[in-house]
């Protein structure tokens, strides 16, 4: 897992509510063999029509937006199936935090585990955020996860809160397997063992 | 002195290689099984990060859920496009990643949980995981087993470890002997039947008693199989003689002076007298007759002699639940269940596809045709199993009575690949699950044993197979 640490970035104001995780990845791209490649597919249904064609209304198929790395969204983003497919095609795409004032909880745990930072604000701050953003690909918003701080294009500071044990896996680039190889001694150690006790395993 | 332990005690206390202060342990885990469709994305991960699989020698992989299972499969070309992607990516991740691997082409493919034990990769007091809930099924070696999810196969791949917080400790007791016609399905069928499929949830079954003691290991294998259909993490036996003789000599089983000093580990795998059990649940065997299913439930269980029943038979969510499973299954309240009609009858999967189930539905089918119009195949659990069936002569009843002899693999179980149920389609099948469009989308399933399946393929109904072994006797 890529670390998180600063990210100053292009945001693309999402405002709708309730994006869920069938807009994030429609179903049909769920039987593929890989958790990257999915970023041509994120928003699928929303960024081509039929044929395939771009949708140029769409906030991602805009010039502005094409490189944008944060998303800010309308509540409960991320609602719907558990498909980690979700936060794996957002990462492809190149989307590392999403904000919003609520998000739904497997999504949320998700993230993590794939490296993007959601961060719930306040509705009067994700307002702020919104109008940020929708200022096209000048306004680079700042976000510190060491400071756990997020900074608008004119310098305008919020704090925000995330769970310190998520906070230091995501600085030093840990998911759970980065957490268990820190124990490598601990499993070396275990198989030593095991190889005079029980060879045969 | 220690405190006497159950057998999931001593597996698992054998296996923590840290443990956190909440209780969270790390397990090291001996044999890490894959298959095509859970895998993909846990290699990819690997690569992603370039880490490598730690243990590639206690890996072991083998296509199943996804491929053909016709005679043409030979060729060596799977018509559907995203199933042949899905197997040509595991045949690259094993090349790459240097694990085990038994290849389509490969006489030993099969079912992953058959071929685990007739390779002898599953043995006594391992910790055995897959990502595939049936990997319960080696609990029968007296190994702790169960199935994981995709990001922990990436985690075992990685670590050859698993994080873990301990289950409680269930006693499922067989007294006694079965009665003839009875078999292992039926066993786990009837403690389906007793403790709902949510029984088990958040526990270990060890099963115990004389009923299981005097099962073969293949009988073994299918009671562990369906323990997670009652919601248990895993189920256990005890590994005694009959264990020991089904490993000795099998390619990846300890061979001299290992083997010896195994065995004598393998002894020390017991429940202790007084150790403690958090649920007991007591059954005579002679009290258990041949079972199906009649639901869309695996606890949906009857004896072959009951009625449909009634949602008012049941209480509270159930009652709905009945309904439901009634209209899907096209049944009415008071039918018997010999009066239910088949079209269709699967003989496989990891529950019912070793050698002795293939034995039992031939002994029923020798001399005898299926009904006119029936469609009934038999799917060997692995390429060995076939080979051994063909040697046997089951091949030939089986073909003779009027059944497709397929080549290895999931099937018709889960309807991955082309071998599905139509809506409307009804099948007796050996396999472990009944839910709604498990089969194909609007195909109903009843469970029973390979015997059972077997008689109905003859009479073309559900039948109680004890009438005919009266017949043949
Ligand atoms: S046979 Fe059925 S239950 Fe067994 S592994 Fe295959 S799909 Fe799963």
């Amino acid at each position: 897992m890529d670390k998180f640490t600063k990210l100053t970035g292009i945001a693309a104001p999402m405002p709708l509510v309730n994006i869920d995780t069938d807009m994030i990845i429609p179903k049909q791209f769920l039987k593929t063999i890989q958790r990257s490649g999915l970023g041509k597919n994120l928003f699928d249904e929303m960024r081509y029509t039929q044929d395939g064609a771009e949708i140029p209304d769409f906030v991602l198929n805009q010039p502005a937006y094409r490189k944008a790395e944060i998303i800010v969204a309308g509540d409960n983003f991320g609602c719907g199936s558990s498909r980690e497919h979700a936060p794996w095609a957002l990462l492809d795409f190149g989307i590392r935090c999403v904000i919003s004032t609520s998000f739904a909880d497997i999504f949320f745990n998700n993230c993590f585990k794939n490296g993007i930072l959601p961060i719930v604000m306040p509705a009067e701050v994700v307002a702020v955020l919104m109008d940020d953003a929708k200022k096209g690909e000048n306004a680079r918003i700042t976000v510190d996860l060491e400071a756990q701080t997020i900074t608008t294009s004119d310098g305008q500071s919020f704090p925000f809160e995330v769970d310190s044990h998520r906070k230091h896996c995501l600085l030093n680039g840990l998911d759970d397997i980065g957490l268990t190889l820190e124990k490598a001694a601990a499993i070396d150690a275990f198989e030593a063992k095991n190889k005079t006790l029980h060879p045969w395993a | 002195m220690t405190a006497p332990r159950t057998l999931y005690d001593k597996i698992w206390d054998d296996h923590v290689v840290h443990q956190a202060e909440d209780g969270t342990c790390l397990l090291y885990i001996d044999r890490h099984l894959v298959h095509e469709v859970t895998s993909p994305q846990a290699f990819e991960g690997l690569r992603m990060t370039g880490r490598t699989v730690r243990a590639p020698e206690k890996t072991i992989a083998v296509p199943d859920h996804n491929v053909p299972t016709t005679l043409d499969r030979v060729s060596g070309v799977i018509a559907n496009e995203e199933s042949r992607i899905q197997v040509e990516a595991l045949d690259k991740n094993a090349k790459d990643f240097g694990v085990n691997y038994y290849p389509v082409s490969d006489v030993r493919q099969g079912i992953v949980h058959i071929v685990g034990p007739e390779q002898g990769w599953t043995l006594p007091g391992m910790t055995v995981v897959c990502g595939d809930s049936h990997t319960a099924t080696h609990g029968a070696f007296g190994a702790l087993a169960h199935g994981i999810g995709t990001s922990e196969v990436e985690h075992v791949l990685a670590t050859q470890t698993l994080i873990q917080k301990k289950s409680k400790n269930m006693k499922v007791e067989i007294t006694g002997s079965l009665r003839p016609g009875v078999t292992a399905k039926d066993i786990t069928l009837s403690v389906i039947g007793e403790t709902g499929t949510a029984g088990g949830t958040g526990y270990v079954i060890e099963y115990c008693g004389q009923a299981i003691r005097e099962l073969s290991m293949e009988g073994r294998m299918t009671v562990c199989n369906m323990a997670i259909e009652g919601g248990a993490r895993a189920g256990l036996i005890a590994p005694d003689e009959k264990t020991f003789a089904y490993c000795m000599g099998r390619p990846h089983a300890p061979k001299g002076a290992a083997w010896e000093a195994a065995v004598a580990y393998w002894k020390t795998l017991f429940t202790d007298e007084g150790a403690h059990f958090d649920k007991v649940i007591t059954i005579k065997g002679e009290d258990i007759a041949p079972v199906v299913t009649w639901g869309t439930s695996p606890e949906d269980v009857l004896p072959i002699t009951g009625t449909v029943p009634s949602p008012s038979d049941f209480t509270g969510g159930k009652v709905e639940a009945a309904q439901r499973a009634l209209d899907y299954m096209g049944l009415t309240p008071g039918m018997k269940l010999t009066d239910i009609k088949i079209d269709t009858v699967f003989i496989g999967s990891c529950t019912n596809g070793r050698i002795e189930d293939l034995r039992a539905a031939a002994a029923i089918l020798k001399g005898k045709k299926i009904k006119d119009g029936m469609r009934a195949m038999v799917v060997p659990g692995s390429g060995l199993v076939r080979a051994q069936a063909e040697e046997e002569g089951l091949a030939q009843i089986f073909i003779d009575a009027g059944f497709e002899w397929r080549l290895a693999g999931c099937s018709m179980c889960l309807a991955m690949n082309p071998d599905q149920l139509s809506p409307g389609e009804r099948c007796a099948a050996t396999s472990n699950r009944n839910f709604e469009g498990r089969q194909g989308r609007g195909g109903r399933t009843h469970l029973l044993s390979p015997a059972m399946a077997a008689a109905a393929a003859i009479t073309g109904h559900l039948t109680d197979v004890r009438e005919m072994m009266a017949e043949t006797v």
